[in-house]
Formats: C-alpha cells, sequence, structure tokens
C-alpha cells in the first residue's frame, strides 16, 4: 500500500445487551415459550399482536391479553431469494406482515414456502414452533409460518 | 398445547438477550494513518496548523481551535514531559499490566498537546508532574502502525521541567 | 389543540433563509478520510460560497449516526471540522441533518441567534448497512430477526401493489426517469439513460423490488447556513426564505399502520402548508422508487410538479444527509430562478416512518 493511502484496520462492536421486557411484551414471549400466540386489547376494542403496553392510536394503556392465531391471513409479503447471514431462515423464504386470526395488527414474521410463487397477499399461514425444549421466549421460538395445509 | 408443564415451572420471560455483533472496516484518515506509519519506524510524527502554528499528534486532520486542515508532518523528538498522571490500582478484566502502574499525559517535547502513555521504571509514589520521561519501543522486528510500539515511557534522567514550560498543557 | 390551532403556533413567525448549502462527492466507499477530514471540505465550502467565516455563526447543530462507523460520540470529534474555540453553541441530532436543521430553525425563531450552521455526515461503507438498519427497529419484536432495510421496504412496495396504487413498471419509471435527470447533477453516484423496459429485466434484491429500485450505497457529507435578520440580506441578493416546516412521526410498528399512505407527511404538509400555494419542484427523499407515489399522494402534489430534478436519493443516498440534500437542492431551484415555490422532503426509520416537509420561496 502506498504511503499516501490511508491504513484501514477490521474492527468489531459487540452488544450484549439483556433487556428488562415488562409485564405486556414479557406475557407474550412467555406465551412463546409456551407455544402459544397472545394479543393485548387495545382502547377502542381492537387486538394488537404483538402486544404493547400501549394503543399506539391513542397512547392509553391496553387491557387485557387474549389468545390470536395459530392461523393467520399474510396482509404483504416479501421474497428473499438470497437469505442474509443474520436471518431468521438460511434458505429461500419470505418476509410477510401476518393478521393473526382475532388480531387487528399485523406482525412481521417469516414463511417457509418453498418458492416465490407458493405464497400469495390474503393466503393463510400457521405458526410453526420449535421443539418446547428449545423454546427460551423470543420471536426465534416461531422457526418459520407456513402455508396452511402444509404444502411447504 | 400439551406437554407444557415445564414451562410453568420456569415462571414468566422478564427478560430478553440481544446479543448485537457488528463488523466493519475501518479507517483512520489520511493524517492519523501518517501518525501510524510513523510509530512503524519508531518515532512520532505530529501535524502543524497553519493557521494557529500548533503541533497536534496525533493529528486527526484538522486543527480543532481554527478548523482548518493541518498538512505539515512534523518529527517530534523521542522526550517529553508529564503534565499530569493517575497511579492505577484498581484492577479491572482485560487488564495486561499488574497494579498497581501509572497512567500519565506526556506533552511530548515539540507538540503542542499531550497524550496518555504507561510509565514504567519508576517507583510510583515518585511519580510526579514536571517529570522528563522518553519513550521506549518494542524491538525494530516488532513495530507495528500501531501505539502498542511504545512499549513505556521511563524517566529520562534530565532534571524536572519548569513549571511555566507545560502550564498551558494542563 | 385543534388542527388550526396547531397550525398557528407553527406558523413561520419569522423569516429564515438558506444563504448557503454544499454537499461532498457522493461515492460507494470513501476509505481514505476520517470523519472530520471528510466534512472540512464541506464546510470549508458552506462558509467560503458566501465569504463567512465560523465567527459570523451563532449556532451549530449537526445529524449522525455513531452506529455506521462503530465509533461512538463521533458528532463530538466531528466539531474539529469547524474548530469551535472559542467554545461555541452546540447541538446534535441522531438524525438526517434536515432534522438538525429543524432545530436551528426553531431556534432562530426564537430569535436569540442569527445564523446557524448545520451539517450532517455519514459512511455507510465502513459497516454493514443492512445490519446496523435492523437495529433502528423495535427492540423486542423486530431487530431478533433482523430484517434488513430492503426487505422492509419490500413489503411496502408489495402493499402498494395490491393497494393498485403502483404496479413494478411505475417503480422502474420512476427510477429511470431519476437517474436520467442525475445526468445534469455533478454530485450524482448513480447518474444513467436506461428506458424501463431494461430496467424491468433486473433481478430481484427482495421481491418485488428489483435492484435499479434500491437507492445506491453512499458516503458523503451536507453543510447548510441559515440566516434572519440583517445576515439573510446581507449574506444573499436574493434570499431563499423557509416559509414553512414541519415533522411528524408514526408508530414503529409495521403491522400497525397503513404501509401504503403516510399520513405523517400529509400532517406536517398541512402544517407547513405546502398547499396554501403553487408547488413548481419538489425534492422528496424517497430511497426507495415506490415511496415517491406515497410522497407525492400525501403532499398533494399533482402531475405538473417536476419531482427530484437532482435524481432524488436514487441517485445519491449519503446517509444521514440525502434529507438535508433534499432541501439544499429545492433551495438551488429558487436561487437559480428555476422554480417561485419548492417543498422538500426527508425520511427516517423504515417505510417513511417519519417524516419532515419544508416549504421554500423565493421573492
Ligand atoms: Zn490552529
Amino acid at each position: 500500500m502506498p504511503e499516501s493511502e490511508a491504513l484501514h484496520a477490521s474492527h468489531v462492536l459487540e452488544y450484549p445487551y439483556s433487556r428488562s421486557v415488562g409485564p405486556v411484551i414479557g406475557a407474550f414471549l412467555t406465551g412463546l415459550r409456551d407455544g402459544r400466540l397472545l394479543g393485548v386489547r387495545g382502547a377502542g376494542g381492537s387486538v394488537i399482536v404483538p402486544p404493547t403496553e400501549y394503543d399506539p392510536a391513542t397512547g392509553d394503556d391496553t387491557g387485557e391479553l387474549v389468545e390470536v392465531g395459530p392461523g393467520g391471513v399474510v396482509e404483504s409479503w416479501a421474497w428473499v431469494p438470497n437469505p442474509l447471514p443474520k436471518h431468521p431462515l438460511a434458505r429461500p423464504f419470505a418476509w410477510a406482515l401476518i393478521r393473526l386470526d382475532g388480531a387487528d395488527t399485523a406482525m412481521l414474521h417469516v414463511v417457509d414456502a418453498g418458492g416465490p410463487d407458493q405464497v400469495a397477499t390474503g393466503d393463510r399461514v400457521t405458526v410453526h414452533f420449535r421443539p418446547a425444549g428449545d423454546r427460551i421466549g423470543a420471536m426465534a421460538d416461531i422457526e418459520a409460518f407456513v402455508p396452511e395445509g402444509g404444502t411447504a | 398445547m400439551s406437554g407444557q408443564t415445564t414451562a410453568e415451572d420456569l415462571g414468566p420471560v422478564t427478560t430478553l438477550a440481544t446479543p448485537i455483533r457488528l463488523d466493519f472496516e475501518f479507517t483512520p484518515g489520511v493524517a492519523q494513518s501518517r501518525f501510524l506509519r510513523g510509530l512503524e519506524k519508531g518515532r512520532f510524527v505530529g501535524q502543524r496548523c497553519p493557521t494557529c502554528g500548533k503541533v497536534y499528534v496525533p493529528s486527526r486532520g484538522s486543527c480543532p481551535t481554527d478548523g482548518v486542515p493541518t498538512t505539515e508532518d512534523v518529527d517530534l523528538a523521542n522526550v517529553g514531559t508529564v503534565t499530569t498522571y493517575c497511579v492505577v490500582n484498581v484492577p479491572f478484566a482485560g487488564q495486561s499490566i499488574e497494579i498497581p502502574y501509572i497512567c500519565a499525559q506526556v506533552l511530548l517535547d515539540g507538540a503542542d498537546i499531550s497524550f496518555m502513555g504507561l510509565i514504567q521504571q519508576i517507583p510510583t509514589d515518585e511519580i510526579r508532574m514536571g517529570l522528563r520521561v522518553e519513550a521506549v519501543w518494542v524491538e525494530p522486528e516488532e513495530l507495528t502502525p500501531s501505539l502498542a510500539s511504545v512499549r513505556y515511557f521511563r524517566p529520562s534522567g534530565e532534571p524536572d521541567a519548569d513549571y511555566e514550560t507545560y502550564k498551558d498543557y494542563l | 389543540m385543534s388542527a388550526a390551532a396547531a397550525k398557528a403556533k407553527r406558523a413561520v413567525r419569522r423569516p429564515v433563509s438558506i444563504a448557503s448549502f454544499a454537499q461532498s462527492e457522493n461515492v460507494r466507499r470513501d476509505d481514505q478520510h476520517n470523519e472530520v477530514e471528510m466534512l472540512m471540505p464541506v464546510v470549508a465550502e458552506v462558509f467560503a460560497n458566501i465569504g463567512i467565516t465560523k465567527n459570523d455563526i451563532d449556532f451549530i447543530c449537526s445529524g449522525s449516526s455513531d452506529y455506521l462507523i462503530g465509533g461512538p460520540f463521533s458528532f463530538v470529534t466531528a466539531l474539529d471540522a469547524v474548530g469551535v474555540w472559542p467554545p461555541m453553541p452546540e447541538s446534535h441530532t441522531e438524525m438526517d441533518g434536515a432534522w438538525a436543521l429543524y432545530e436551528a430553525w426553531v431556534l432562530l425563531q426564537e430569535g436569540e441567534i442569527d445564523a446557524a450552521l448545520v451539517y450532517s455526515f455519514g459512511r455507510s461503507s465502513p459497516g454493514n448497512l443492512n445490519e446496523i438498519l435492523a437495529l433502528q427497529l423495535d427492540p423486542y419484536y423486530l431487530a431478533p430477526l433482523w430484517p434488513d432495510p430492503v426487505s422492509v421496504a419490500a413489503l411496502q412496495a408489495r402493499a402498494l401493489i395490491d393497494a393498485g396504487k403502483g404496479s413494478e413498471e411505475d417503480f422502474a419509471a420512476i427510477a429511470s426517469r431519476s437517474r436520467k435527470d442525475a445526468l445534469s447533477n455533478p454530485k450524482a453516484q448513480v447518474a444513467h439513460d436506461i428506458p424501463v423496459e431494461t430496467l424491468l429485466r433486473d433481478e430481484y434484491v427482495v421481491s418485488p423490488l428489483r435492484r435499479h429500485t434500491l437507492p445506491p450505497i453512499t458516503d458523503g457529507a451536507a453543510a447548510m447556513v441559515l440566516a434572519a435578520g440583517d445576515k439573510a440580506r446581507e449574506w444573499s441578493d436574493k434570499p431563499v426564505w423557509i416559509t414553512g416546516f414541519d415533522h411528524r412521526i408514526e408508530t414503529h410498528s409495521l403491522g400497525g399502520r397503513d404501509l401504503t399512505s403516510s399520513p405523517s407527511t400529509a400532517k406536517a404538509a398541512d402544517v407547513a402548508g405546502v398547499a396554501d400555494g403553487p408547488i413548481d419542484v419538489a425534492e422528496l427523499h424517497a430511497p426507495f422508487a415506490h415511496q415517491e407515489i406515497i410522497l407525492k399522494e400525501a403532499l398533494g402534489l399533482d402531475d405538473g410538479v417536476t419531482i427530484n430534478p437532482s435524481g432524488g436519493a436514487l441517485a445519491a443516498n449519503p446517509i444521514m444527509s440525502a434529507g438535508l440534500i433534499r432541501i439544499g437542492e429545492a433551495a438551488a431551484r429558487i436561487a437559480s430562478g428555476q422554480a417561485a415555490r419548492a417543498v422538500a422532503h426527508a425520511t427516517s426509520g423504515p417505510c417513511l416512518q417519519q417524516n419532515l416537509v419544508c416549504v421554500l420561496e423565493g421573492e
């Protein structure tokens, strides 16, 4: 390298954060660990999934927890032909906004559908959890959603 | 929803681990690269401000007072003055030096800014402001473009510097 | 507060002009300079344009994000590019420079100061932007899945197609037009004249987004000088005035909002008074081609408005600066006499989550 050129060095940053989740997010994550999907009732009676402590439309406190899913409808999706290293699946998959049965908002997760012709807006999908012993109370407890009827 | 009896024993989830690792390709820029290349040759290279004439070591490429590029390289002496110091008595993770040890701000002769250095070969109760020190470098074959090329500073044997000579650099 | 009261409260109390603007070269990878070295020539140019020095400035506000280079408090060291001695009043937003501009504008409204320097800088190249931008998402439900910005934008584009508001041909047409316009922008990073039919043969990066609908990855910086009172006239014969300014935010939950519309942009446009007169030029910060459609609707722009004559963020997308550059480009169109009234827009967050609208007028 010529003397006039700037030097370079690789540099790694790690943030080993552990976050307190509180009663509402904690309930959802506990539900995931138990193999259940939970939403929360918002100010106007709508069911927010994943649940928040407040209704994003009004800022009011949210109320009771409500079980939703395990099936739902794809509201939008995006096909990833070349997954990135940190993506949830190593094989091609679809990101999807999924409105679970009983919910009024959509949650983001992945659909393991085999190919882009196997997923469409309006499709019904269902949750596929990891085995109970592998679940820790995190979004990754859901391995993926799969087309209802199990075509994938 | 069966077979979850053990989950209840675990209690509710209260924390979420979110480990993050990010990889970067860092550049220190043109000016700091010159400083680092100087270290690889066993010498300190500073840069002078064309407006106020101050010499920065290392220079980040600008005079922080005038906001103009520092372009003139200045070779600095291997000796300098301790402007202030502390004695580290607290062990911490990753510590590579035996405690207690001395950490000092060293004003190299010819520079207008001090930088932090390790002081060795002096008892901790004898460290003082104004102490004259010299840099001890690693073996020539171990020199790299890094501050690791400077093993430490040690007393140079010269008489202490007069307070007037470094009072503006505290 | 009623909408009318909110509007009155935010009405421009003191005219502020954009006295000077400068931007760096926009490049894929500047691996030679640190942040100070990247910024210094831009700050020097923004002062030299109007023959002033830092001593003429009353306040500095910057926009940047330390995550980009993985170096903490880089906004503090960046001040070395200005030389803040004797000590100067200064602030920083972890946002695009357009928000730093807003903060400076608010202070100028108070009448305490007459001139402000705003700058922003960022390099996308040292790290992995796909991973870094995932970290701006909700840390409990979204970030652990590492959704990259292209994937998140693709969900929005699909929703737009499903809603019948746009097609892949429309996205390609926006990309084609923008990069053709960029041929006359000397600061553009990506400029060429490629017809829509050719673009539509691109591969999908994440469907329905093909390569051409994505912004380039850019390293760059920008700076602006704002002036009020006597200084506005002193520094320009034909000042470009900020006549309306507002910014709004929506929920971070992607599934909790309609991705095909931008109520935050519409609200900011209403408060800024976009519809109070005809708009000649709009510089919209739409990093992904389809977002121009959403913004055009939210701002109520008709087909007679020239959109992104600079090429917009599809021509160069220096992170943290692309929004501020939209305002600089819009001001340049007024200063040159090509436009009498313009709107500039900046965005931040995924899928147009936060939006800023600035109305500019000549005299
Ligand atoms: Zn100087």
